[in-house]
């Protein structure tokens, strides 16, 4: 599912964020990335969001090499193939649940009609299948970060990239959050978390330990799942 | 191995949807930028609607009094002296072949108005006293607000019909017995007074005797001083070309000639440049509202990162964020134009309304902002939508 291959990535100035990154996951997997503030696992996560593009090295995103894509191309393949979950949520204010889910599917070429169905099927999906009608503000942290998760499972991606999805929660929001993924893990889509929390990253299969840009330990290399 | 991939099309209305999202979350900021552009589309419509119903209510009135009215009137001598006509200058003229119609009004300056004998004699109040033929009205379309004209009793006794402007200087409000006022010393009775005369104002400063009773109390030479002339349309230059001599034989250079229709029109010519004028502070002013937009559209953008940066992670093009930011740009201005077109409507109506014109609000004009607020939109949406479009998903994500 995503293939990184001697991925750098540095910053003009000097930074480097990524230096010579290689990792498999495979499909249906659910994968902790975890390593302290600064060291470069959000530019891992962009760059395997193909929301941006490495330095140096190959991205193969669901078996396409993400440099030989324009950027209509890249927009067509995070559109189908990758939900991204925020950790400040980046919900719409003013627009309800419902139709900020059907957003998340707005450039898929659907008919509105369309677009909404699916986007209460996936509220359902999360549990807020109660809460179409409410605005972002009348919703709990918990309630939002649902609200998200559904707007990234509304097209049914294989892939969903969850970047500190508890990080602004209480810790039984987040519980609840984890559950939800972990759901949609059961269901067959692969989930890459980021995270700095280790009980979190604890609690998943397969974790990948970050350091100054370089992956520094793979519990799937130990355990030999990979 | 791998399927092609393409971003789908987004349908029109999903862009017009998208693109009212920034209206609809600040609508004081969309209604205060969009009142930019409506204010100079307003001020453009006002002015050339404002322009072109008084130009249909000049062709009306043209077309009411005629444009075939020639003006004679007694000029200069060479040595600079007002010269005289002959006494039957009138009767001369009225033997041109294709004069339909032709009357006399004579000055008489020593006879000066005053609305009692206790008013100072200095105080003449720019008024005038003519001595009048009794078909002056029909041949200058001239109306009366009040009373009568003079017939062919009245001329012969004091009785005086006031030009419009006269019986508001002097305070007399309406024709009728009581009405007196005094000219060269006589109480002459006012039996009417005069609508403004659109084709001889002179006449709205006038106090108008019959010839008799000028040339009896008044010490009037009995000579005209201008001669106004109706006569056939289409051979209006042949007329004109014989009139000086034919109103005085004895001296043609001493008479001017004069159209009184081009003159109206003449000052409409005035007014049209003056609209031009206005027109180019309407144009600016609707230029300033585009600037209004373009700001509103920088600002927009930059709160709006993170906005930008969802919509690129959830498939958007850097394509369909342009098209996002220029139909809110357009769709700003298009509201802009809408409303300056219909206050401008309202306007003009009112105006119009209110001197009593027909209302004209030129189809053109109305098409021609409305295209321009577009364009305003486009242009300045352009600029703000790239940058929206160029910008990095992970800085516009990182913006919280």
């Amino acid at each position: 599912m995503i293939s990184l291959t001697d991925v750098s990535k540095s910053y003009p100035g000097g930074v480097t964020a990524l230096a010579s990154v290689s990792l498999e996951i495979r499909r249906g997997e659910l994968v902790a990335i975890v390593g302290p503030s600064g060291s470069g696992k959000s530019t891992m996560l962009n760059t395997i969001g193909t929301l941006d593009r490495p330095s140096g090295g190959t991205v193969r995103i669901d078996g396409y090499d993400v440099s030989k894509l324009s950027d209509n191309q890249l927009s067509a393949l995070r559109g189908t193939r990758i939900g991204f979950v925020f950790q400040h949520f980046h919900l719409a204010a003013k627009v309800s649940a419902l139709d900020n889910v059907a957003d998340g599917l707005l450039y898929s070429g659907l008919p509105l009609s369309e677009r909404r169905r699916r986007a209460r099927a996936a509220l359902d999906r999360v549990g807020l299948g109660h809460r179409i009608d409410h605005e972002p503000h009348e919703l709990s942290g918990g309630e939002r970060q649902r609200v998200a998760i559904a707007r990234a499972v509304a097209g049914d991606p294989p892939l969903v990239l969850a970047d500190e999805p508890t990080g602004a929660l209480d810790s039984v929001s987040g519980a609840g959050v984890m559950e939800l993924l972990h759901d949609l893990h059961g269901s067959g889509t692969t989930i890459v978390i980021i995270t700095h929390d280790r009980e979190i990253a604890g609690s998943l299969p397969r974790q990948v330990r970050m350091r100054d840009g370089r992956i520094v330990a793979d519990s799937a290399a130990l355990t030999g799942v990979a | 191995m791998t399927a092609p991939l393409a971003a789908a099309r987004m349908r029109p209305r999903d862009v017009m949807r998208v693109g009212a999202v920034g209206l609809r979350t600040r609508p004081m900021r969309a209604f205060l930028s969009a009142l930019g552009i409506a204010i100079g589309i307003a001020a453009m419509i006002g002015v050339v609607g404002i322009s072109s119903s008084s130009g249909a209510e000049l062709d009306r009135q043209l077309s009411a009094l005629g444009t075939n009215l020639l003006t004679v009137s007694s000029g200069q001598t060479i040595l600079g002296e007002e010269a005289k006509m002959p006494v039957d200058a009138e009767a001369m003229i009225e033997r041109i072949g294709p004069v339909q119609a032709v009357s006399a009004i004579g000055e008489i300056p020593q006879a000066k108005v005053y609305r009692s004998e206790q008013i100072a004699a200095a105080q003449t109040g720019g008024l005038t006293t003519y001595a009048v033929r009794l078909d002056l009205p029909e041949v200058l379309g001239a109306t009366l607000r009040s009373g009568t004209w003079l017939n062919a009793a009245t001329q012969t006794y004091p009785a005086v019909v006031l030009g419009a402007t006269t019986a508001e200087r002097l305070g007399v409000s309406a024709a009728g017995p009581d009405a007196q006022v005094v000219i060269g010393g006589e109480r002459f009775t006012v039996v009417g007074i005069l609508e403004p005369v659109a084709l001889a104002s002179d006449l709205d400063t006038g106090a108008l005797v019959g010839w008799p009773i000028a040339e009896d109390v008044l010490d009037y030479d009995g000579h005209p001083t201008t001669l106004y002339t109706r006569a056939d349309e289409t051979r209006m230059e042949a007329v004109r070309s014989v009139l000086a001599g034919t109103a005085n034989p004895e001296a043609s250079n001493e008479v001017d000639i004069s159209r009184p229709s081009d003159a109206l029109a003449a000052k409409q010519a005035t007014e049209q440049a003056f609209t031009g004028l206005l027109l180019g502070v309407g144009a600016v002013a609707l230029i300033v509202g585009g600037v209004g937009v373009a700001n509103t559209m920088v600002i927009s953008v930059l709160e709006r990162r993170s906005e930008i940066g969802l919509r690129r992670s959830l498939g958007a093009t850097r394509g369909q964020i342009r098209t996002q930011f220029l139909a809110e740009s357009l769709l700003l201005s298009a509201m802009g134009g809408a409303g300056g077109v219909c206050i401008g409507a309202v306007v003009t109506t009112g105006y119009a309304v209110y001197k009593g014109w027909p209302t004209i609000i030129p189809a053109e004009a109305t098409a021609g902002g409305l295209a321009a607020t577009l364009l305003i939109g486009a242009v300045a949406g352009l600029y703000p939508a790239i940058r929206a479009s160029r910008l990095s998903p992970t800085e516009a994500l990182a913006t919280p």
